[in-house]
């Protein structure tokens, strides 16, 4: 038996045969993975959906729209949100007999019942300067009662506002009170001259909106009343949200109010965030006495009364004539805030230090910037961008909160919360100056909301090892 | 516990303490000083004033007999209304605050519990769905704006009865009081429901209730006994905190519907620069919330055993 010789051909590498191992998946960073997850969560995406469209409303929008958000206009104060763009040229208001019966005889008794007037029927053409009624006469009635609701009535009681009666022979009536280019529901009751039967006839119209070339020159849509002529079409301001209560165009003061609100939503969470950071980090890192005198600091400072200290705060900083009070907010809302991201960041830092790949990077010969850089801030990042994501909503509710009481941005700047404080107060009339601003801050928290939950849900490792 | 207690009450009144010196260093940047407002006046009554009031004194003996007055439980006189004690504007509108906060506490709690259970139970079936979309709801939306749908509900409802059923502002009898809380509990209460669902669902899948299950217990004895009550931990948890916001987020419900609370004076004695009403109500604001989360804590020792072990 001989020995084994090697030979030079022994020390040649094999060839690999076939592959042991098949990495069916690519290798994912946690932030992909996050992302992949984030994608299959519809709400989640929707919801950032969202987000950036309101971004684009705030910086593109007051480009594409520009009208000044700060124009008043009285001759339009509180209009509906309509889609009229142009208004027809009138002759000047003219006095209107009306329409009387030549031969009348007072009925002098009172029936049980009369049947409803017919021939309801508008006398000529609608418009916002005036509309002209007339009816057919009903035989026994010695007057009649025209009313005017916004809505169709529910019965005989619900007929609106009582315009005015006519008497006698008298069967027209000329409404000129305060119309708007919008539909009306009008009643006709006859009366015994002062008591009213119980029937009425209905009219459903809507002027078109009037302008005379007096009132064009006015609102400087034309230089010179005879350049237009009679039954004209002239363009008109556009308000397609409508009017606030000094006329001013709702979509360009929702665009400048979301600047505001945004801003604040937005920029005060990253300050408190990033100062919870720091002094979190500082707190965890550093573990022992430092840690307990810092967050007994921080322990005091969640113990404020938030609301009551955030306007305390607010005038504390002052604002000066002319500033809209932007700054003081943020900052008193960066001064409240930051402990509730510092504990966070500090119970992460806590628990990360003692995890056994630290120590393996210790080992290592890692240094303590290198640990915090590359191994301690990357992993509460998760965390922090979830709180981040919660703060947004919180912030954008506190300033609606102090605008709506009056405390929050001064008043020719909009903010959402302020125009929801303007548009409460003629919610019944008007509700248009309400409903958009409170829809803007309810949209955008909802999606926020939405949003950090599936952030939480996609940044959870617990939930990765499940899927 | 007794020992835990006065830890809790010692810390709670070191926390007033800092509250007060916070309230006091605010409301010395505030731009101006109390007399501003008053007419123009000559420097001899100017200097008389100050003195009346101490405030030709330095700011460190300001400090202290501000922390002395405190301590013996004397706020001072308004002065924009000057023939009223701080006290006296406290004890007159206090209560109406905390009757409002209560109110909708108990709303909030007993709401969220209810419905957050209610998910877990029918969890992604129909009344889970809808319930669930409604605590968004209440998430996303100011608390005025419900506020002021509460009103407009109440406006339509008295119209529709053609007599005041329901009073849609003011202060008084139990009616005035149901949806100011009502609206102040729906914020609290959806969070409350979040919260509850969650740890409902937790509890549902846990080894003793499938123990207590195969022992053959009826599902409402489970349902009581077992799941509600560890469920319900987390919920006392924030209780706390969310008694703080909600009686600091009655201002907005105490401003719609007109009521005389102590949120109201406040956002008044801000407006009018009202200093010493100010200072008084805040302080007497944060004690008692820093009383509240410590009434809280203690409750969930009696609760919760374990916590009283630790």
């Amino acid at each position: 038996m001989s020995l084994f010789e090697p030979t030079a051909a022994h020390f040649e590498p094999l060839a690999r045969q076939e592959k042991t191992e098949q990495i069916t998946r690519p290798s994912l960073s946690y932030w992909q993975d996050a992302w992949v997850r984030l994608k299959k969560n519809t709400r989640a995406i929707i919801s950032l959906g969202i987000i950036v469209l309101l971004g684009l409303f705030t910086l593109i929008g007051p480009l594409l729209w520009s009208v000044n958000p700060a124009l008043q206009n009285l001759n339009q104060v509180s209009q509906a949100p309509s889609w009229a763009k142009s208004a027809v040229v009138i002759a000047p208001y003219q006095r209107w007999n009306g329409i009387r019966l030549d031969n009348y005889t007072n009925p002098d008794q009172t029936f049980t019942s009369l049947p409803a007037p017919t021939g309801f029927s508008t006398a000529d053409t609608p418009t916002t300067q005036r509309v002209r009624l007339a009816w057919d006469q009903v035989p026994g009635a010695d007057g009649y009662n025209v009313y005017r609701n916004n809505r169709a009535p529910r019965d005989f009681n619900d007929l609106g506002l009582p315009l005015g009666s006519t008497y006698g022979d008298e069967l027209s009536y000329e409404d000129r009170l305060s119309l708007e280019p919008r539909e009306y529901y009008y009643s006709l009751v006859p009366t015994d001259g002062y008591d009213e039967y119980e029937v009425y006839s209905q009219l459903i119209l809507t002027p078109a909106l009037g302008l005379t070339p007096d009132e064009a020159v006015e609102r400087e849509l034309i230089t010179d009343p005879h350049e237009v002529n009679i039954g004209d079409y002239l363009t008109i301001e556009f308000h397609p949200l409508g009017t606030d209560y000094l006329g001013r165009d709702m979509l360009a003061r929702l665009m400048e109010g979301a600047r505001v609100s945004l801003f604040i939503g937005i920029v005060a969470p990253f300050l408190f965030v990033l100062v919870g950071i720091i002094y979190g980090g500082f707190a965890g890192y550093f573990g022992g006495r430092v840690d307990g005198l810092l967050m007994r600091f921080a322990e005091f400072v969640v113990a404020l009364p938030f609301l009551l200290f955030m306007i305390l705060f607010k005038i504390a900083f002052g604002i000066g004539p002319g500033e809209s009070g932007i700054m003081p907010m943020l900052l008193a809302l960066v001064l409240l805030s930051w402990p509730s991201t510092a504990r966070l960041v500090r119970g992460q830092v806590l628990q990360i230090r003692e995890e056994g790949y630290i120590e393996a990077a210790r080992l290592l010969g890692a240094k303590d910037h290198y640990l915090v850089l590359r191994h301690i801030i990357p992993n509460t990042m998760g965390v922090i961008l979830v709180t981040l994501t919660f703060a947004v909503p919180a912030a954008i509710f506190t300033e609606a909160f102090l605008s709506f009481i009056g405390m929050g941005v001064a008043p020719p700047t909009p903010s959402w919360g302020s125009m929801c404080n303007e548009g409460v107060k003629t919610m019944l009339s008007h509700p248009h100056e309400l409903i958009f601003p409170a829809l803007l801050i309810s949209i955008t928290v909802l999606a926020f909301n939405l949003l950090g939950d599936g952030l939480t849900e996609a940044l959870d490792s617990k939930m990765r090892s499940r899927d | 516990m007794l020992a835990y207690t006065l830890k809790r009450l010692f810390a709670g009144v070191i926390t007033v303490w800092f509250i007060a010196t916070a309230t006091f260093i605010a409301m010395h940047q505030v731009p101006g000083d109390p007399l501003m407002n008053d007419k123009a006046v000559s420097a001899e009554i100017r200097a008389n004033l100050e003195a009346k009031y101490g405030l030709d004194k330095p700011v460190t003996e300001q400090y202290f007999i501000f922390l002395g007055n405190m301590l013996s439980g004397d706020f001072g006189i308004s002065f924009t209304q000057q023939n009223r004690r701080v006290n006296d504007i406290i004890r007159d509108h206090f209560p109406i605050s905390a009757i409002l906060g209560l109110l909708a506490i108990f709303f909030a709690a007993t709401g969220g519990v209810l419905w957050g259970a209610l998910t877990a139970i029918y969890r992604n079936r129909l009344p889970d769905i809808v319930i669930m979309f409604l605590v968004i709801l209440g998430i996303s939306v100011p608390s005025f704006v419900f506020a002021a749908l509460g009103q407009l509900f109440l406006v339509n409802l008295n119209s529709l009865f053609g007599q005041s059923i329901i009073p849609v502002a003011g202060w008084g009898t139990i009616w005035h009081m149901l949806m100011p809380s009502m609206v102040l509990g729906l914020g609290t209460m959806a969070l409350l429901t979040r919260l509850m669902r969650s740890s409902m669902l937790e509890v549902v899948n846990e080894d003793y209730i499938k123990t207590a299950r195969a022992k053959g217990l009826s599902p409402t004895r489970i349902f009581f006994r077992h799941q509600l009550r560890n469920a319900i931990l987390p919920v006392i948890t924030v209780l706390g905190p969310q008694i703080a916001a909600i009686t600091t987020g009655g201002f907005v419900v105490e401003l719609v519907f007109a009521i005389p609370g102590l949120g109201r004076y406040f956002v008044q004695a801000v407006q009018q620069l009202d200093y010493t009403v100010i200072m008084g109500t805040t302080v007497f604001y944060g004690a008692f919330l820093v009383l509240m989360v410590i009434i809280v804590d203690i409750l969930y020792g009696f609760i919760d055993p374990r916590v009283r072990l630790s």
